[in-house]
């Protein structure tokens, strides 16, 4: 990958304040990022990858005829219409890891922190540029998975028929499925920032970001103890960050929906937090 | 003019062999700290994992749903210390049924005429004082005439039977099984059954008519004494569904309607005793049978059968290898990001360039990095895997509970199918690493084929059956060497990959991995050569 040298020049004003910083330091960062081919196509995978996932999960779903009722099913239009999430995060994760990690191994970053030595601002600046662009791509995604699930899944049993309403943005449980698993995204984003801001390396990242998102739902399904399983599910971040997306049977999940998201929104901030200061306080 | 004379070096020229190659290519791994930590740590996690759950589980029950669809489900009663009864070959086995039977010395020879096998949906009223919604009959319904070496649960037997999708059956010693004539029973379309024994060999027949007599099987039941048990029977499995992995279950019951019971070439007939058999943990509701001049109608509910591992009821008691070997996945994404290091690592360098020139030929270049990868990856998965069981085991033994019984070979067959596994899968990485030569795109793709499959399949996203054919076309399809216990098709349980099945036998699984690997590195090779490094 080869990082494209932008680097906004500087006036040469010698009184400079902290907004302007941040304000070059943006313009940098998304010279940085659009500029780079694999942006775009990582961004367009994400969206792609989540929205085809979604509908292939929603036309693979069935039920016996008379036996779709809610009580028999189970099923959860908002959570079916959304499952594309799970291959999508992965992209997004590997966006945010090479946006990070580039700088690392082309020695890019040695460039950016000569330029703006202030390493937090920089920090601050690339998570943003990144959220913004996941939170685009996120949008187009989610919004593409729910049209899928709303023109799929009623041909498959889940119509109003069998008790279940049409999705739909007004109706307020889908609606937080829909903004949370845009949320959702961008923190799993921040994750794998901080994530390879600490590790330095985009394949230890990847290796470290994608194990810890796809492990925990693995590793509990062989746990049999009830409450290990609990809080195993509880701490897992994907597991707990994908319970935003649950419209039925909220009581069943050890969690709320957004104290679901908060675990992620925790892991995410941990990950900053020990990038930031592992930037801040070492040789780059 | 002076000529001066080059240097030359009085060191003999080291020899351009292969096992130099692959000692280059060993030393390049070894000095690399990171990745000889990173293996060591991989290995302690899997171990690690492995343990999670024999030392959490303070039950021995697996979780099983809270309510059925059509009624209150049942766990399984026998939580904590194993009650389950053994069959001849040692294997866990359900032996429960309703019997119909009298004591028969010597030889002899019993035949029956089935005119029907029925049960109907609806409520069923259990011994144990609960009533329960069932479904109906299941396709492994079964009712005929039996053999048995005793009473006692496990015995050895052979038996004849109608069941009721799968034909007549010839089943003995719980897991054997052999096809007779096709079709369901019915008053219009009646099956003739017969046991015949002589000394220690029993023979079974079927017919449509009752002339004409097709053999189904032979079997020797060694030891058999001079008294045998024999009789009629009627069981009926529990029934088993798969709601995104709660699994709900409950009992069945179903009646078979016998007449022409004769018993000849030896044997005549006594009174008759009706007897539900059963072990400590039960599966079904009872039964009864009903007399009416030459007609039996026999009412049954469980099953003889082995128990399946990792399903609810009676193998709820055990700990399986299964739930002990799931660290493997941590440890395979250690590999992949090791794997795809030891490749991508020498074009970030530019080390490539060094390695070509010393190494002319590239394809020897990349042969000698994959058997080094290949070897590293087998003994990482053989160590870590073997830790993980032998502790697992020592956990659930000190806990008082117990691991599946398997015979030994069952857990060397997984703990080197683990390392075959993750062996070839490594070499997948590596070639993959060698086409796309950048880390991080490697380890994504291998985490999406290898691990991802997997995923989707034991959390439930795909329903079942879209999920099995992830693991029969992708990578994903190696880890049916994993599978530690047989699944047996004369039971109908769900045979999941998230408890332990996998859709493939395990040379086949390992089959596709390899044919993936073997792709990629031919992709591999061809690259390397066209491409300038």
């Amino acid at each position: 990958m080869t990082t494209a040298s932008a680097a906004a020049t500087p006036p040469g004003n010698a009184v400079r304040t902290a907004g302007a910083d941040l304000r070059d330091a943006l313009h940098a960062e998304w010279t940085k990022l659009r500029t780079l081919a694999s942006t775009y196509w990582l961004l367009l995978a994400a969206a792609a990858l989540t929205i085809a996932v979604s509908a292939a999960v929603a036309a693979a779903f069935s039920c016996q005829p008379g036996e779709c009722a809610f009580a028999q099913t189970g099923a959860d239009p908002a959570t079916i219409s959304l499952s594309g999430i799970d291959l999508g995060q992965a992209v997004v994760a590997v966006l945010a890891v090479m946006a990070v990690g580039g700088e690392y191994s082309t020695g890019m970053i040695r460039i950016t922190l000569a330029a703006m030595p202030r390493r937090l601002t920089v920090l601050s600046a690339k998570a943003a540029v990144l959220t913004g662009c996941v939170l685009a791509a996120g949008a187009v995604a989610v919004l593409g998975s729910f049209l899928a699930g709303r023109l799929i899944l009623p041909g498959r049993g889940l119509s109003a028929v069998n008790g279940y309403q049409l999705l739909s943005l007004v109706n307020g449980p889908d609606l937080r499925a829909a903004v949370g698993s845009i949320l959702y995204l961008a923190l799993i984003a921040l994750m794998a920032v901080g994530i390879t801001m600490a590790v330095r390396d985009s394949g230890v990242a990847i290796g470290l970001g994608l194990g810890l998102l796809y492990l925990f739902p693995i590793i509990s399904a062989a746990v049999t103890s009830p409450g290990w399983h609990r809080h195993l599910e509880q701490f897992s971040p994907m597991t707990a960050g994908l319970y935003i997306q649950a419209t039925t049977n909220l009581r069943s999940l050890p969690l709320t929906p957004w104290q679901g998201l908060g675990v992620l929104a925790a892991w995410a901030a941990g990950a900053m937090l020990a990038g930031a200061l592992l930037l801040r306080f070492r040789d780059a | 003019m002076t000529t001066i004379t080059p240097y030359r070096s009085d060191l003999r020229p080291g020899r351009d062999g292969f096992a130099q190659l692959l000692r280059a290519e060993w030393t390049k791994f070894r000095t690399v700290r990171g990745w000889i930590i990173g293996m060591i740590v991989a290995i302690l996690v899997t171990v690690g994992i492995g343990l999670l759950a024999p030392a959490s589980d303070s039950s021995g029950c697996q979780q099983v749903g809270p309510s059925g669809p059509t009624g209150p489900a049942r766990s399984g009663s026998g939580c904590g210390q194993p009650s389950v009864s053994l069959g001849p070959g040692g294997e866990p086995v359900t032996d429960e049924f309703y019997f119909v039977r009298q004591p028969l010395a010597g030889d002899g020879s019993i035949t029956v005429r089935v005119t029907s096998l029925t049960g109907p949906a609806g409520t069923i009223n259990s011994p144990d004082g609960n009533s329960y919604g069932s479904p109906g009959i299941q396709p492994w319904t079964k009712a005929g005439v039996i053999i048995r070496k005793s009473l006692n649960q496990g015995a050895p037997y052979a038996a004849m039977m109608v069941t009721a999708d799968h034909g007549v059956r010839m089943q003995w010693n719980y897991t054997d099984d052999t096809p007779g004539l096709s079709g369901a029973v019915g008053p219009a379309d009646p099956r003739w059954l017969r046991l015949t024994r002589s000394g220690d060999v029993i023979t079974g027949y079927d017919s449509a008519d009752g002339t004409h007599w097709t053999q189904v099987g032979a079997v020797t039941l060694s030891g058999l004494p001079a008294t045998v048990q024999a009789g009629l029977f009627t069981a009926s499995p529990e029934y088993e569904v798969d709601r995104g992995h709660s699994t709900f279950s409950g009992p069945t019951q179903a009646t078979a309607v016998f007449d022409h019971v004769g018993l000849s070439h030896g044997w005549s007939a006594g009174p008759w005793t009706g007897e539900w058999m059963r072990g400590d943990t039960i599966l079904g509701a009872g039964g009864s049978y009903h007399q009416a001049g030459g007609q039996f109608s026999v009412t049954g509910s469980g099953d003889i059968a082995p128990v399946v591992a990792g399903h609810g009821g009676a193998a709820d008691s055990y700990m399986t290898l299964t739930n002990i070997v799931i660290g493997v996945f941590a440890l395979l994404i250690a590999v992949a990001v090791v794997a795809a290091l030891f490749i991508t690592g020498e074009y970030r360098r530019g080390l490539i360039r060094t390695t070509l020139a010393a190494s002319p030929r590239r394809g020897r270049v990349l042969a000698a990095k994959a058997i080094v990868i290949g070897a590293v990856s087998f003994v990482a998965a053989v160590i870590g895997t073997a830790s993980a069981v032998l502790t697992g085991s020592a956990i659930v033994h000190a806990r008082g509970y117990a691991m599946f019984p398997e015979p030994w070979p069952a857990e060397v067959r997984v703990i080197i199918g683990t390392g075959v596994l993750v062996a070839v899968a490594a070499v997948l990485i590596l070639a993959v690493g060698t086409i796309v030569r950048r880390s991080a795109a490697t380890i994504a793709i291998a985490i999406v084929v290898i691990v991802v499959p997997y995923f989707l399949s034991v959390t439930a996203v795909l329903p079942l059956g879209v999920d099995e054919w992830l693991l029969r076309l992708t990578p994903a399809a190696g880890y049916a060497l994993q599978q530690a216990y047989p699944a047996y098709a004369q039971v109908g349980a769900i045979y999941a990959p998230w408890n332990g099945y996998y859709p493939l036998a395990g040379w086949a699984g390992l089959l596709v991995l390899a044919a993936w690997a073997v792709a990629a590195l031919a992709g591999a090779v061809y690259v390397l050569r066209r491409r300038d490094a």
